[in-house]
Protein backbone atom coordinates (compact mmCIF):
# COMPACT_ATOMS: atom_id res chain seq x y z
CA UNK A 1 0.00 0.00 0.00
CA UNK A 2 2.85 2.38 -0.06
CA UNK A 3 3.46 4.31 -3.06
CA UNK A 4 6.21 5.84 -4.64
CA UNK A 5 6.50 9.77 -3.42
CA UNK A 6 5.50 8.74 0.16
CA UNK A 7 7.93 9.59 2.42
CA UNK A 8 9.43 6.54 4.13
CA UNK A 9 8.56 8.60 7.28
CA UNK A 10 4.54 7.96 6.83
CA UNK A 11 4.73 4.48 4.79
CA UNK A 12 3.25 1.40 6.52
CA UNK A 13 2.81 -1.90 5.77
CA UNK A 14 -0.48 -3.92 6.38
CA UNK A 15 -0.52 -3.95 9.95
CA UNK A 16 0.27 -0.54 10.35
CA UNK A 17 4.00 -0.91 11.00
CA UNK A 18 6.51 1.33 10.06
CA UNK A 19 9.50 0.52 7.91
CA UNK A 20 11.34 1.34 10.72
CA UNK A 21 12.92 -1.53 12.43
CA UNK A 22 11.70 -1.12 16.08
CA UNK A 23 14.56 -0.66 19.03
CA UNK A 24 17.18 0.08 16.77
CA UNK A 25 20.19 2.46 16.79
CA UNK A 26 19.59 6.13 14.77
CA UNK A 27 19.89 6.46 11.52
CA UNK A 28 19.66 9.01 9.22
CA UNK A 29 17.20 8.66 6.52
CA UNK A 30 15.92 11.55 3.72
CA UNK A 31 13.36 13.98 5.84
CA UNK A 32 9.80 14.51 4.57
CA UNK A 33 10.26 18.02 6.42
CA UNK A 34 13.20 19.53 4.93
CA UNK A 35 16.69 19.12 2.35
CA UNK A 36 18.77 18.24 5.13
CA UNK A 37 19.10 13.96 6.21
CA UNK A 38 17.02 13.71 9.98
CA UNK A 39 18.11 11.07 12.40
CA UNK A 40 15.48 8.66 13.62
CA UNK A 41 15.18 7.12 16.45
CA UNK A 42 13.23 3.85 17.05
CA UNK A 43 14.25 2.77 20.16
CA UNK A 44 11.53 3.26 23.10
CA UNK A 45 13.96 4.40 25.50
CA UNK A 46 15.94 6.55 23.25
CA UNK A 47 12.72 8.17 22.53
CA UNK A 48 11.86 8.81 25.36
CA UNK A 49 15.39 10.34 26.31
CA UNK A 50 14.79 12.48 23.34
CA UNK A 51 11.65 14.03 23.55
CA UNK A 52 12.18 14.80 27.28
CA UNK A 53 15.50 16.97 27.15
CA UNK A 54 14.21 19.68 25.38
CA UNK A 55 17.81 21.55 26.25
CA UNK A 56 19.59 19.07 23.66
CA UNK A 57 17.02 18.43 21.46
CA UNK A 58 15.05 21.97 20.66
CA UNK A 59 11.79 22.37 18.81
CA UNK A 60 12.40 26.49 19.01
CA UNK A 61 15.22 26.26 17.13
CA UNK A 62 14.22 24.77 14.17
CA UNK A 63 14.84 27.05 11.10
CA UNK A 64 11.89 27.75 8.90
CA UNK A 65 13.58 27.43 5.20
CA UNK A 66 12.54 29.82 2.60
CA UNK A 67 10.88 32.44 4.58
CA UNK A 68 11.04 36.00 5.70
CA UNK A 69 11.34 36.76 9.07
CA UNK A 70 8.30 38.48 9.78
CA UNK A 71 6.30 35.11 8.48
CA UNK A 72 8.37 33.17 10.58
CA UNK A 73 7.57 35.00 13.65
CA UNK A 74 4.02 35.05 12.67
CA UNK A 75 3.91 31.32 12.26
CA UNK A 76 5.59 31.13 15.53
CA UNK A 77 3.10 33.03 17.15
CA UNK A 78 1.03 31.12 19.87
CA UNK A 79 2.62 27.88 18.04
CA UNK A 80 3.74 25.70 21.58
CA UNK A 81 5.50 22.96 18.69
CA UNK A 82 7.66 25.50 17.75
CA UNK A 83 9.08 26.80 21.27
CA UNK A 84 11.61 25.71 23.57
CA UNK A 85 10.76 26.88 27.33
CA UNK A 86 10.07 29.61 28.96
CA UNK A 87 8.10 30.81 26.14
CA UNK A 88 6.56 27.38 26.13
CA UNK A 89 6.22 27.10 29.52
CA UNK A 90 4.20 30.78 29.19
CA UNK A 91 1.91 29.05 27.11
CA UNK A 92 1.60 25.83 28.37
CA UNK A 93 0.62 27.14 31.62
CA UNK A 94 -1.82 28.85 30.30
CA UNK A 95 -3.58 26.05 28.66
CA UNK A 96 -3.17 23.20 30.63
CA UNK A 97 -6.23 24.40 32.95
CA UNK A 98 -8.35 23.95 29.71
CA UNK A 99 -7.56 20.01 29.52
CA UNK A 100 -7.37 18.95 33.11
CA UNK A 101 -8.99 15.06 34.10
CA UNK A 102 -11.68 16.71 35.29
CA UNK A 103 -12.18 19.64 33.28
CA UNK A 104 -12.42 16.73 30.14
CA UNK A 105 -15.01 14.75 32.34
CA UNK A 106 -17.51 17.41 32.77
CA UNK A 107 -17.35 17.38 29.10
CA UNK A 108 -18.37 14.01 29.05
CA UNK A 109 -22.06 14.73 28.95
CA UNK A 110 -22.47 16.87 25.96
CA UNK A 111 -19.56 13.95 23.92
CA UNK A 112 -21.94 11.38 25.00
CA UNK A 113 -24.89 13.53 22.97
CA UNK A 114 -22.71 14.10 20.52
CA UNK A 115 -22.27 10.80 19.60
CA UNK A 116 -25.76 9.67 20.25
CA UNK A 117 -26.49 12.22 17.43
CA UNK A 118 -24.16 11.17 15.25
CA UNK A 119 -25.36 7.52 15.51
CA UNK A 120 -29.08 8.16 14.74
CA UNK A 121 -28.30 10.20 11.89
CA UNK A 122 -25.59 7.18 10.10
CA UNK A 123 -29.43 4.89 11.24
CA UNK A 124 -30.76 7.33 9.03
CA UNK A 125 -29.03 7.19 6.14
CA UNK A 126 -28.41 3.74 6.31
CA UNK A 127 -25.75 1.25 4.75
CA UNK A 128 -23.24 1.97 3.27
CA UNK A 129 -22.42 4.37 5.06
CA UNK A 130 -18.92 6.61 5.42
CA UNK A 131 -17.90 6.04 8.35
CA UNK A 132 -15.39 8.51 8.46
CA UNK A 133 -17.35 11.43 7.32
CA UNK A 134 -20.53 10.81 9.53
CA UNK A 135 -18.74 9.65 12.81
CA UNK A 136 -15.13 9.33 12.95
CA UNK A 137 -14.15 12.84 11.76
CA UNK A 138 -17.67 14.87 12.22
CA UNK A 139 -17.06 14.01 15.90
CA UNK A 140 -14.46 15.55 17.26
CA UNK A 141 -14.81 17.79 14.39
CA UNK A 142 -17.97 19.00 16.69
CA UNK A 143 -16.01 18.68 19.94
CA UNK A 144 -13.03 20.61 19.56
CA UNK A 145 -15.40 23.13 17.43
CA UNK A 146 -17.79 23.95 20.64
CA UNK A 147 -15.17 23.84 22.81
CA UNK A 148 -13.21 26.45 20.76
CA UNK A 149 -15.77 28.58 20.13
CA UNK A 150 -16.20 28.27 16.13
CA UNK A 151 -19.92 28.76 14.88
CA UNK A 152 -21.07 25.87 13.57
CA UNK A 153 -21.75 27.07 10.15
CA UNK A 154 -17.95 27.31 9.26
CA UNK A 155 -17.22 23.82 10.23
CA UNK A 156 -16.59 22.01 6.82
CA UNK A 157 -14.18 24.60 5.97
CA UNK A 158 -12.44 24.25 9.26
CA UNK A 159 -12.12 20.24 8.49
CA UNK A 160 -11.10 21.02 5.09
CA UNK A 161 -8.33 23.67 5.92
CA UNK A 162 -7.22 21.23 8.68
CA UNK A 163 -7.03 18.56 6.39
CA UNK A 164 -4.59 20.60 3.85
CA UNK A 165 -2.90 21.83 6.49
CA UNK A 166 -0.97 18.45 7.01
CA UNK A 167 -1.04 17.27 3.56
CA UNK A 168 2.69 16.38 2.03
CA UNK A 169 0.98 16.48 -1.15
CA UNK A 170 0.30 19.92 -1.85
CA UNK A 171 3.07 22.60 -2.76
CA UNK A 172 4.72 25.67 -0.92
CA UNK A 173 2.88 27.79 -2.16
CA UNK A 174 -0.76 25.78 -1.56
CA UNK A 175 0.42 25.38 1.64
CA UNK A 176 1.38 28.82 2.63
CA UNK A 177 -1.99 29.63 0.84
CA UNK A 178 -3.86 27.13 3.39
CA UNK A 179 -1.59 28.79 6.27
CA UNK A 180 -3.12 32.27 5.12
CA UNK A 181 -6.53 31.66 5.31
CA UNK A 182 -6.64 29.79 8.36
CA UNK A 183 -4.72 32.84 10.04
CA UNK A 184 -7.24 35.07 8.39
CA UNK A 185 -9.86 32.87 9.70
CA UNK A 186 -8.84 32.87 13.42
CA UNK A 187 -7.95 36.29 13.67
CA UNK A 188 -11.62 37.17 12.86
CA UNK A 189 -12.86 34.84 15.36
CA UNK A 190 -10.39 36.18 17.96
CA UNK A 191 -12.03 39.70 17.20
CA UNK A 192 -15.63 37.92 17.04
CA UNK A 193 -14.67 36.38 20.80
CA UNK A 194 -13.28 39.88 22.01
CA UNK A 195 -16.56 42.03 21.35
CA UNK A 196 -18.42 38.87 22.47
CA UNK A 197 -17.27 36.47 24.91
CA UNK A 198 -18.89 33.05 24.89
CA UNK A 199 -18.59 29.94 27.06
CA UNK A 200 -15.75 28.92 25.41
CA UNK A 201 -12.07 27.82 25.23
CA UNK A 202 -10.75 31.04 23.32
CA UNK A 203 -13.05 33.36 24.66
CA UNK A 204 -11.56 32.13 28.69
CA UNK A 205 -8.28 32.69 27.19
CA UNK A 206 -8.66 36.44 26.15
CA UNK A 207 -10.55 36.88 29.42
CA UNK A 208 -7.88 35.93 30.96
CA UNK A 209 -4.42 36.37 29.15
CA UNK A 210 -5.75 38.92 27.06
CA UNK A 211 -7.62 42.22 27.60
CA UNK A 212 -5.88 43.15 30.74
CA UNK A 213 -2.86 45.18 28.34
CA UNK A 214 -0.48 43.63 30.98
CA UNK A 215 2.90 42.68 29.38
CA UNK A 216 2.95 38.85 29.58
CA UNK A 217 -0.37 39.06 27.56
CA UNK A 218 -1.09 37.45 24.09
CA UNK A 219 -0.74 39.06 21.10
CA UNK A 220 -3.18 38.47 18.74
CA UNK A 221 -0.87 36.33 16.99
CA UNK A 222 -0.15 34.06 19.94
CA UNK A 223 -4.53 33.67 20.11
CA UNK A 224 -4.64 33.16 16.73
CA UNK A 225 -1.54 30.31 16.83
CA UNK A 226 -2.58 28.80 19.55
CA UNK A 227 -6.22 28.48 18.48
CA UNK A 228 -5.13 27.18 14.96
CA UNK A 229 -2.82 24.84 16.65
CA UNK A 230 -5.70 23.24 18.92
CA UNK A 231 -8.17 23.17 15.98
CA UNK A 232 -6.05 21.43 13.81
CA UNK A 233 -4.49 18.98 16.75
CA UNK A 234 -8.32 18.22 17.67
CA UNK A 235 -9.35 17.35 14.24
CA UNK A 236 -6.50 15.15 12.54
CA UNK A 237 -5.65 12.71 15.67
CA UNK A 238 -8.84 11.29 17.08
CA UNK A 239 -10.78 11.52 13.82
CA UNK A 240 -7.89 9.23 12.57
CA UNK A 241 -7.97 7.22 15.44
CA UNK A 242 -11.56 6.41 15.63
CA UNK A 243 -11.32 5.33 11.93
CA UNK A 244 -8.21 3.13 12.01
CA UNK A 245 -9.33 1.68 15.30
CA UNK A 246 -12.65 0.52 13.87
CA UNK A 247 -10.87 -1.02 10.66
CA UNK A 248 -7.99 -2.49 13.42
CA UNK A 249 -11.24 -4.21 15.28
CA UNK A 250 -13.40 -5.31 12.50
CA UNK A 251 -10.22 -7.30 11.48
CA UNK A 252 -9.63 -8.75 14.49
CA UNK A 253 -12.84 -9.83 15.44
CA UNK A 254 -11.72 -11.90 18.53
CA UNK A 255 -10.38 -9.02 19.86
CA UNK A 256 -13.28 -7.24 19.70
CA UNK A 257 -15.33 -10.67 21.13
CA UNK A 258 -13.34 -9.56 24.22
CA UNK A 259 -14.58 -5.86 24.68
CA UNK A 260 -18.05 -7.25 23.90
CA UNK A 261 -17.61 -9.49 26.47
CA UNK A 262 -15.91 -7.37 28.88
CA UNK A 263 -16.95 -3.23 28.40
CA UNK A 264 -14.93 -2.70 31.11
CA UNK A 265 -12.37 -3.43 28.92
CA UNK A 266 -12.45 -0.09 27.05
CA UNK A 267 -9.66 1.92 28.61
CA UNK A 268 -7.34 -0.14 28.51
CA UNK A 269 -8.22 -1.57 24.30
CA UNK A 270 -7.92 2.24 23.75
CA UNK A 271 -4.49 2.70 25.04
CA UNK A 272 -3.56 -0.36 22.97
CA UNK A 273 -4.73 1.14 20.12
CA UNK A 274 -3.20 4.05 20.61
CA UNK A 275 0.82 2.59 20.86
CA UNK A 276 -0.93 -0.12 17.82
CA UNK A 277 -1.86 2.65 15.58
CA UNK A 278 0.36 5.35 16.60
CA UNK A 279 -1.62 7.80 14.10
CA UNK A 280 1.38 10.62 14.38
CA UNK A 281 4.01 9.42 12.25
CA UNK A 282 6.69 11.13 13.85
CA UNK A 283 7.25 13.34 16.85
CA UNK A 284 7.91 17.08 14.82
CA UNK A 285 11.45 16.96 14.03
CA UNK A 286 14.19 18.34 17.54
CA UNK A 287 17.57 19.91 16.14
CA UNK A 288 20.67 19.42 18.02
CA UNK A 289 21.65 22.07 20.28
CA UNK A 290 25.30 20.50 21.30
CA UNK A 291 26.89 17.27 20.49
CA UNK A 292 25.56 14.57 21.99
CA UNK A 293 24.79 10.84 21.89
CA UNK A 294 21.66 8.70 21.89
CA UNK A 295 21.85 5.53 23.06
CA UNK A 296 25.67 4.70 21.84
CA UNK A 297 25.33 6.88 18.39
CA UNK A 298 26.65 10.12 18.38
CA UNK A 299 24.48 13.35 17.16
CA UNK A 300 26.47 16.29 16.27
CA UNK A 301 25.20 20.18 17.35
CA UNK A 302 22.55 20.81 14.19
CA UNK A 303 21.58 17.60 13.49
CA UNK A 304 18.17 17.13 12.92
CA UNK A 305 16.30 14.02 15.17
CA UNK A 306 12.73 12.66 15.06
CA UNK A 307 11.32 10.23 16.52
CA UNK A 308 9.07 7.22 14.63
CA UNK A 309 6.03 6.99 17.04
CA UNK A 310 4.79 4.06 15.32
CA UNK A 311 8.13 2.07 15.41
CA UNK A 312 8.81 2.63 19.01
CA UNK A 313 6.01 1.87 20.04
CA UNK A 314 6.57 -1.18 19.17
CA UNK A 315 9.69 -1.88 20.37
CA UNK A 316 10.12 -4.74 22.67
CA UNK A 317 11.45 -2.82 25.60
CA UNK A 318 7.93 -1.05 25.64
CA UNK A 319 5.55 -4.07 24.26
CA UNK A 320 6.68 -7.33 23.96
CA UNK A 321 5.20 -8.79 20.52
CA UNK A 322 4.54 -5.37 19.65
CA UNK A 323 3.45 -5.94 16.23
CA UNK A 324 0.65 -7.95 17.49
CA UNK A 325 -2.66 -6.14 18.38
CA UNK A 326 -3.52 -7.07 22.47
CA UNK A 327 -6.54 -5.34 24.15
CA UNK A 328 -5.43 -7.08 27.05
CA UNK A 329 -1.93 -5.42 26.92
CA UNK A 330 -1.82 -3.24 29.84
CA UNK A 331 0.80 -0.73 28.28
CA UNK A 332 0.38 2.78 29.52
CA UNK A 333 3.62 4.82 28.82
CA UNK A 334 3.71 4.15 25.22
CA UNK A 335 4.44 7.42 23.14
CA UNK A 336 1.72 7.94 20.97
CA UNK A 337 1.14 11.02 22.67
CA UNK A 338 4.57 12.12 22.40
CA UNK A 339 6.53 12.41 26.01
CA UNK A 340 8.51 15.43 27.93
CA UNK A 341 7.10 18.95 27.51
CA UNK A 342 5.50 18.86 24.36
CA UNK A 343 2.97 16.05 25.58
CA UNK A 344 -0.34 16.00 23.79
CA UNK A 345 -2.66 18.63 25.84
CA UNK A 346 -5.40 16.89 24.48
CA UNK A 347 -4.53 13.68 25.45
CA UNK A 348 -7.83 13.52 28.08
CA UNK A 349 -9.80 14.98 25.81
CA UNK A 350 -9.03 12.42 22.88
CA UNK A 351 -9.07 9.99 25.51
CA UNK A 352 -12.61 10.61 26.61
CA UNK A 353 -13.70 10.72 23.10
CA UNK A 354 -12.44 7.30 21.92
CA UNK A 355 -13.80 5.73 25.37
CA UNK A 356 -17.48 7.55 24.48
CA UNK A 357 -17.39 6.88 20.77
CA UNK A 358 -15.80 2.98 19.97
CA UNK A 359 -18.30 1.23 22.50
CA UNK A 360 -21.29 3.51 21.85
CA UNK A 361 -20.95 2.26 18.11
CA UNK A 362 -19.98 -1.13 18.60
CA UNK A 363 -22.96 -1.32 20.92
CA UNK A 364 -25.87 0.42 18.26
CA UNK A 365 -24.17 -1.29 15.60
CA UNK A 366 -23.45 -5.40 16.94
CA UNK A 367 -23.34 -6.20 12.95
CA UNK A 368 -20.89 -3.45 12.17
CA UNK A 369 -18.64 -4.56 9.21
CA UNK A 370 -16.78 -3.44 6.21
CA UNK A 371 -18.92 -2.83 3.14
CA UNK A 372 -16.27 -3.85 1.07
CA UNK A 373 -14.09 -6.44 2.97
CA UNK A 374 -11.20 -6.72 0.21
CA UNK A 375 -8.00 -5.24 2.04
CA UNK A 376 -6.86 -3.72 -0.62
CA UNK A 377 -10.22 -1.54 -0.90
CA UNK A 378 -9.27 0.68 1.99
CA UNK A 379 -8.43 4.29 1.03
CA UNK A 380 -5.41 5.31 3.49
CA UNK A 381 -4.37 8.60 3.38
CA UNK A 382 -0.89 8.29 1.90
CA UNK A 383 1.41 11.69 2.59
CA UNK A 384 -0.41 13.67 5.59
CA UNK A 385 1.96 14.05 8.27
CA UNK A 386 -0.61 11.68 10.40
CA UNK A 387 -1.85 8.60 9.25
CA UNK A 388 -5.57 7.66 8.63
CA UNK A 389 -8.67 6.58 6.10
CA UNK A 390 -9.92 8.89 3.46
CA UNK A 391 -13.26 6.38 3.73
CA UNK A 392 -14.29 3.82 5.77
CA UNK A 393 -17.64 2.70 4.31
CA UNK A 394 -19.17 0.08 6.05
CA UNK A 395 -22.62 -1.27 6.77
CA UNK A 396 -24.73 -3.09 9.88
CA UNK B 1 7.28 5.77 50.32
CA UNK B 2 7.35 9.14 50.03
CA UNK B 3 6.04 10.96 47.15
CA UNK B 4 7.08 14.15 46.04
CA UNK B 5 5.93 16.21 42.83
CA UNK B 6 7.77 19.03 41.08
CA UNK B 7 4.93 21.70 40.19
CA UNK B 8 7.36 23.56 38.42
CA UNK B 9 8.05 21.23 35.80
CA UNK B 10 4.85 19.58 35.24
CA UNK B 11 3.41 20.07 31.73
CA UNK B 12 -0.32 19.25 32.93
CA UNK B 13 -1.00 15.96 30.89
CA UNK B 14 -3.17 14.42 33.73
CA UNK B 15 -1.95 10.94 33.21
CA UNK B 16 -0.80 10.38 36.79
CA UNK B 17 -4.00 11.10 37.86
CA UNK B 18 -5.52 8.26 35.23
CA UNK B 19 -2.61 6.09 36.63
CA UNK B 20 -2.96 6.56 40.41
CA UNK B 21 -6.96 8.41 40.94
CA UNK B 22 -6.63 8.41 44.66
CA UNK B 23 -3.06 9.94 45.17
CA UNK B 24 -2.83 12.69 42.60
CA UNK B 25 -4.94 15.25 41.10
CA UNK B 26 -4.86 18.38 39.56
CA UNK B 27 -5.53 22.04 40.63
CA UNK B 28 -7.31 24.37 38.32
CA UNK B 29 -4.51 25.28 36.09
CA UNK B 30 -3.85 21.67 35.69
CA UNK B 31 -0.78 21.08 37.67
CA UNK B 32 -0.34 18.28 39.23
CA UNK B 33 -1.72 18.18 43.14
CA UNK B 34 -0.67 15.43 45.71
CA UNK B 35 -3.54 14.30 47.43
CA UNK B 36 -1.25 12.29 49.99
CA UNK B 37 2.44 12.28 50.32
CA UNK B 38 2.72 8.57 51.82
CA UNK B 39 0.97 6.39 50.02
CA UNK B 40 -0.33 3.30 51.34
CA UNK B 41 1.08 0.02 49.89
CA UNK B 42 -1.87 -1.00 47.78
CA UNK B 43 -1.26 2.34 45.42
CA UNK B 44 2.63 2.00 45.52
CA UNK B 45 2.43 0.39 41.79
CA UNK B 46 -0.14 3.02 40.83
CA UNK B 47 2.38 5.73 41.74
CA UNK B 48 5.06 4.17 40.18
CA UNK B 49 2.87 4.06 37.19
CA UNK B 50 2.14 7.39 37.37
CA UNK B 51 5.56 8.29 37.56
CA UNK B 52 6.77 6.78 34.49
CA UNK B 53 3.86 7.84 32.67
CA UNK B 54 4.59 11.37 33.55
CA UNK B 55 5.58 12.78 30.34
CA UNK B 56 8.00 15.61 32.23
CA UNK B 57 9.49 13.58 34.71
CA UNK B 58 7.35 15.85 37.79
CA UNK B 59 6.25 12.67 39.87
CA UNK B 60 9.30 11.37 42.27
CA UNK B 61 8.54 8.53 44.78
CA UNK B 62 11.72 7.79 46.45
Amino acid sequence: MTESGTPRMFQRDENFASVFAPGSPPRQVESPFADEPLWVVTDWADARVVLSDADHFSRGRIEFQGMDAERVRKLRAGMLLAQDPPDHTRLRRMLTGEFTVRRIRSLEPRITEIVDDHLNALERIGPPADLVAHFALAIPSLVICELLGVPYDDREAFQDRAARTIDFTLDDEERRRVGDESRDYMGILVRRHRQHPGDDLLSRLIGAHASGGGEDDLSDDELIGIGNLLLIAGHETTSNMLALGTLTLLRHPDQLAVLRSDPDGWPVAVEELLRYLSVVHTALPRVVTADVTIGSTRVAEGDLVAVSLPAANRDAALAEDGDDLDVLREVTNHVAFGHGIHHCLGAPLARAEMLIAFPALFQRFPRLALADPDPTSVAYRKRTFIYGLTELPVTW
Amino acid sequence: MTLEVDRYICVGAGNCVLAAPEVFDQDDDGLVQLLQTDPAADQQEAVRRAASRCPSGAILPD
